[in-house]
């Protein structure tokens, strides 16, 4: 599957399918910090991810100060 | 995982409220937790006029959308830093999000101003995020104020608060902790009502409203932001958040219950007006006016010190 990280506007293709919650524990990304899209749906940890999938990985945390 | 409302496919799974939710049941859940807020503090009175400080970020462009939704009286104000590119780009989220609407914009440049961050960081050799905190508070107060509104609104949300009351506590800025609540009263004829609806709402819970809305918003982060103090305590908050769901919820909550009325007892100094721009101000000068007093007095040092 090839996974899109945004804003790091990079992409990783990773094989086989896992669910959301390993993924994100494979990308180092904690749940809660991003949102995990497959077309106009959002996925929650548990969803299954296929390796035909396009997936965006958007994260959510801004600021400054 | 199933919605817990309707029992639909979830979209959405919320730790902190131990809950999960579909798209049409999460729109319910997030509109009813922002009036919650709204009427539990009493920031909003029907037909106020309402200045909303708008970035092209998702959290300002929620609150706009959710208040305009709600029927408020609505205006946007963007604010441009100056920050290249990525100020264009904000800017153009911004303008195409009122046009979609028909909702009034206000834009202001500070390019125009000769004080784009970046220039004023260095010329005052201070973080960019401090100078722009300071130059965005002098512009929305000055705004609100001229154009009379009623309320200023900011899109700050559970994160910028829990991390805010972070760093307060670990400084024990107890003037800053005194004024950290979500509905900041006048404390001068010249100030207007500053309001955070979104303050119990994580960052998460607001992407996922503008992403089910269809908002347009900047994902790209600030360029300056990184390395930036706010971002090392939301990254502490979000690993306390995983190993115990709900930390972040609590620690502002709890604060502003149980601390933060002991803050607000301790007397406050009130502002004088500035010398400078006759904005309230606690010295002769406001922050604002005395940033820029430091920024013509290194340019003129920098250009005196140029061969003729």
């Amino acid at each position: 599957m090839r996974v899109h990280l945004r804003p790091q506007r990079r992409t990783v293709e990773l094989r086989g399918p896992r669910r959301v919650g390993a993924l994100l524990a494979e990308l180092g990304i904690l749940p809660g910090t991003a949102m995990v899209i497959r077309g106009e749906l959002l996925l929650t940890e548990g969803d299954v991810v296929d390796e035909s999938d396009e997936i965006e990985i958007r994260a959510v945390i801004s600021g400054g100060a | 995982m199933k919605c817990r409302r309707c029992g639909a496919r979830a979209e959405v799974q919320l730790r902190a409220h131990n809950t999960a939710f579909c798209r049409p049941c999460y729109l319910f859940f997030f509109r009813r937790q922002v009036e919650r807020a709204i009427d539990a503090q009493r920031m909003l009175v029907a037909g106020e006029r309402i200045l909303v400080a708008v970035s092209g970020g998702k959290d300002s462009l929620a609150l706009w959308d959710m208040l305009a939704d709600l029927g408020h009286d609505t205006t946007g104000l963007y604010l441009g830093l100056g920050i290249g590119e990525y100020s264009d780009r904000s800017r153009e989220k911004v303008e195409q999000f009122a046009a979609a609407r028909g909702l009034p914009l206000r834009v202001v440049k500070l390019e125009d101003e000769q004080l784009a961050v970046p220039g004023v960081a260095a010329a005052t050799r201070r973080a960019p995020c401090a100078a722009c905190g300071t130059m965005k508070r002098h512009y929305f107060d000055a705004a609100a104020f001229a154009g009379g509104f009623d309320v200023l609104a900011t899109g700050h949300n559970l994160d910028d608060e829990a991390a805010r009351l972070l760093g307060n506590v670990l400084r024990w800025q107890k003037d800053h902790l005194a004024r950290q609540r979500p509905v900041l009263p006048p404390s001068h004829p010249k100030f207007v009502r500053k309001v955070k609806p979104l303050y119990l709402t994580s960052e998460y819970e607001t992407a996922v409203y503008a992403f089910m809305r269809g908002i347009d918003y900047i994902v790209d982060e600030c360029p300056n932001a990184a390395g930036a103090t706010q971002l090392l305590y939301k990254g502490a908050l979000d690993r306390l958040e995983v190993a115990s769901p709900g930390t972040k919820l609590a620690f502002v909550k709890e604060f502003l219950r149980s601390a933060q009325p002991a803050f607000a007892a301790v007397e406050q100094r009130e502002p004088m007006e500035c010398a400078g721009c006759g904005m309230p101000a606690y010295g002769v000068l406001c922050s604002f006016c005395s940033l820029v007093r430091e920024v013509e007095n290194r340019r003129a040092r920098t250009s005196s010190a140029l061969p003729a």
